[in-house]
């Protein structure tokens, strides 16, 4: 194991993160608070609540997700193919580095910043609502594993794209629309039952309503198919990114 | 007797200890079709500085990054001091250091940030002392907290000089490394590649100046087309290729050369005062004496003599042009 290498890719993409600390950490606080204003207090204050949860309550699980599973995707992302892109990636191919290691470096770094994030999200909501856990260690287990998963994802599609276009593509045409219609903002009890039974299908479905089980005890499917769901996306992510590496898709000519 | 046939076998056994890269047909076919190696077979040795001359797109960077682990090669084997580049990735790798012909670099990063993350990368703990040496040689220490996208061109390939230099590599491959460089830059680079010479490191570089490699290599290749058509001392090079002419410039020009002389195959200048002739320095009899005898009875009277030997470059665009 060249732990070496492995510290010093994670820190050199944690040092990048410092150096665009304004956008990394300022943007999502200034999003969260301004959801929290908009749902929380414009919208939230004719809600009164959902499943029991008053609603500016209720949307800091999906906020948080929201927030994890795109900053995980775009930091991961980037990562990955700004190197690509300026050529600098050569180094790290021609180093005595395995596949796992590249990945540990890269994806531990994206997976931490989210962390940062969302911890901060987290903290700015304590401050607009009054905010309770009712399962810590699951709300932890479902918080890292999200950062980590969607990370790695977020590596996978670094690794795919070949251009700024395509590494847009994917976070705004697929995970955004799947994050709000996956309950970010409300149950999905409320749809109607067709539309109901079409969210189902929606991934990030399950892990938003896993994560707000750990946070109220309310959740649309059952606690166990959404870790099951999010555990299965991470075997997936990882079968991809191993398959890229071993037949170097993209990677090595 | 006995004795000079041990010592062959000592030298013979010292030569292939001394192999440290060894490649036997190295091929690489791109996804396209397109051959940019064709059974490369080539024994590196370790401290010498081999140069690789060849044209544009002769296949040079390509040989280079699949020793480097950039490319994977689509047939034969390459092994770096007894380990398989592919199975024993590591430790190959770790010996190596790579200067690429593109100048990439990150641009947001300071200089000593990123040459330390080259020396993370292949597996050495931080070593300040050391990382702040290599600055110095490279004349980078008054550079050390720049960004690197405030750097002009040369001071960037001084940077990943010292990046690939950043983890005491025993091999370094040099791509290019003067493309575009400015005369200190080279003599300071020629210089350290000297000193690294004298440390035992393993220089190989490619170039299509071929001034670069007659000044410093110990050997000479030459990629064309994907292939090694030569490889070579380059010193047995120059002179087993290398023949010599005679020009001979005449007192009043003439207008062809006379019939008398027209066995020594001459060359005549198109303003008629220079006659121009090729020989061998190797063959005994070189024809000069003749010639000059004959030039006289000729009636022609001459002003100056002059005589050069061919460089590497005449070498080189002979091998070339007699290919394509």
């Amino acid at each position: 194991m060249n732990i070496e290498a492995v510290k010093a890719i994670y820190f050199a993409e944690m040092r990048r993160t410092r150096n665009t600390l304004l956008q990394s950490i300022a943007s999502p606080v200034i999003s969260t608070a301004l959801y929290f204003v908009v749902f929380g207090s414009a919208i939230g204050s004719r809600i009164q609540s959902v499943d029991g949860v008053p609603y500016g309550l209720f949307i800091v699980p999906g906020l948080m997700m929201l927030s994890l599973l795109t900053q995980s995707i775009s930091n991961a992302s980037f990562g990955i193919f700004f190197p690509k892109f300026t050529g600098t990636i050569y180094e790290i191919m021609s180093a005595p580095i395995s596949h796992f290691e590249i990945i540990l470096g890269y994806v531990g770094a994206a997976a931490t910043k989210s962390f940062i994030i969302g911890s901060i999200i987290l903290v700015t909501a304590a401050f607009f609502v009054e905010l309770r856990i009712a399962h810590p260690v699951w709300m932890m287990a479902f918080f890292l594993l999200t950062c980590v998963t969607f990370s790695l994802f977020g590596f996978i599609i670094g690794l795919w794209a070949d251009n700024f276009e395509k590494l847009q593509l994917i976070p705004l045409l697929v995970i955004t629309p799947l994050v709000f219609l996956g309950g970010s903002f409300y149950s999905v009890s409320m749809l109607p039952e067709f539309w109901q039974k079409v969210s189902l299908m929606n991934p990030v479905l399950y892990l938003i309503s896993g994560f707000r089980w750990s946070f109220f005890e309310v959740s649309d499917v059952s606690v166990t198919t959404s870790l099951a769901m999010i555990v299965m996306f991470l075997v997936v992510c990882l079968t991809i990114v191993w398959w890229m590496f071993k037949t170097g898709y993209k990677i090595k000519p | 007797m006995e004795n000079s046939a041990k010592t062959n076998t000592d030298t013979i056994a010292d030569a292939i200890a001394d192999t440290i890269i060894e490649i036997k047909g190295l091929g690489k076919t791109y996804s396209g079709g397109q051959v940019a190696l064709n059974d490369i077979n080539l024994d590196i040795r370790e401290g010498e500085i081999l140069a690789l001359l060849g044209p544009n797109g002769a296949g040079k960077t390509t040989l280079i990054s699949a020793i480097c682990g950039l490319v994977s090669p689509t047939s034969g084997t390459v092994t770096v001091a007894g380990f398989d580049i592919k199975k024993d990735y590591r430790q190959t790798r770790e010996l190596i250091g790579l200067v690429p012909q593109e100048l990439t670099l990150g641009a947001f990063e300071l200089v000593v940030n990123t040459v330390n993350l080259s020396r993370g990368l292949f597996g050495k703990k931080p070593d300040e002392q050391y990382i702040d040496s290599i600055l110095e040689k490279l004349t980078l220490s008054d550079k050390k907290n720049a960004m690197v996208q405030q750097l002009s061109g040369g001071m960037k390939r001084r940077v990943l000089i010292a990046k690939a230099l950043a983890h005491q590599p025993r091999i370094l491959f040099l791509d290019e490394p003067t493309a575009g460089v400015d005369v200190e830059l080279r003599k300071d680079m020629w210089a350290l590649v000297e000193e690294l010479r004298r440390d035992g490191v393993t220089i190989i570089l490619t170039t299509h100046y071929i001034e670069e490699a007659e000044e410093i290599a110990d050997r000479v290749g030459v990629i064309n087309n994907g292939q090694l058509m030569l490889l070579e001392d380059k010193a047995t090079l120059m002179q087993k290729m290398g023949n010599k002419q005679l020009v001979v410039e005449l007192k009043d020009a003439i207008d062809e050369i006379p019939e008398s002389l027209a066995h020594y195959k001459l060359g005549l200048s198109a303003d008629g005062t220079k006659l121009t002739y090729h020989y061998d320095i190797k063959s005994e009899r070189t024809g000069i004496t003749g010639l000059l005898g004959d030039l006289g009875k000729a009636g022609l009277s001459f002003k100056d003599l002059a005589t050069s030997q061919s460089s590497l470059e005449d070498i080189f665009v002979e091998l070339v042009g007699a290919q394509s």
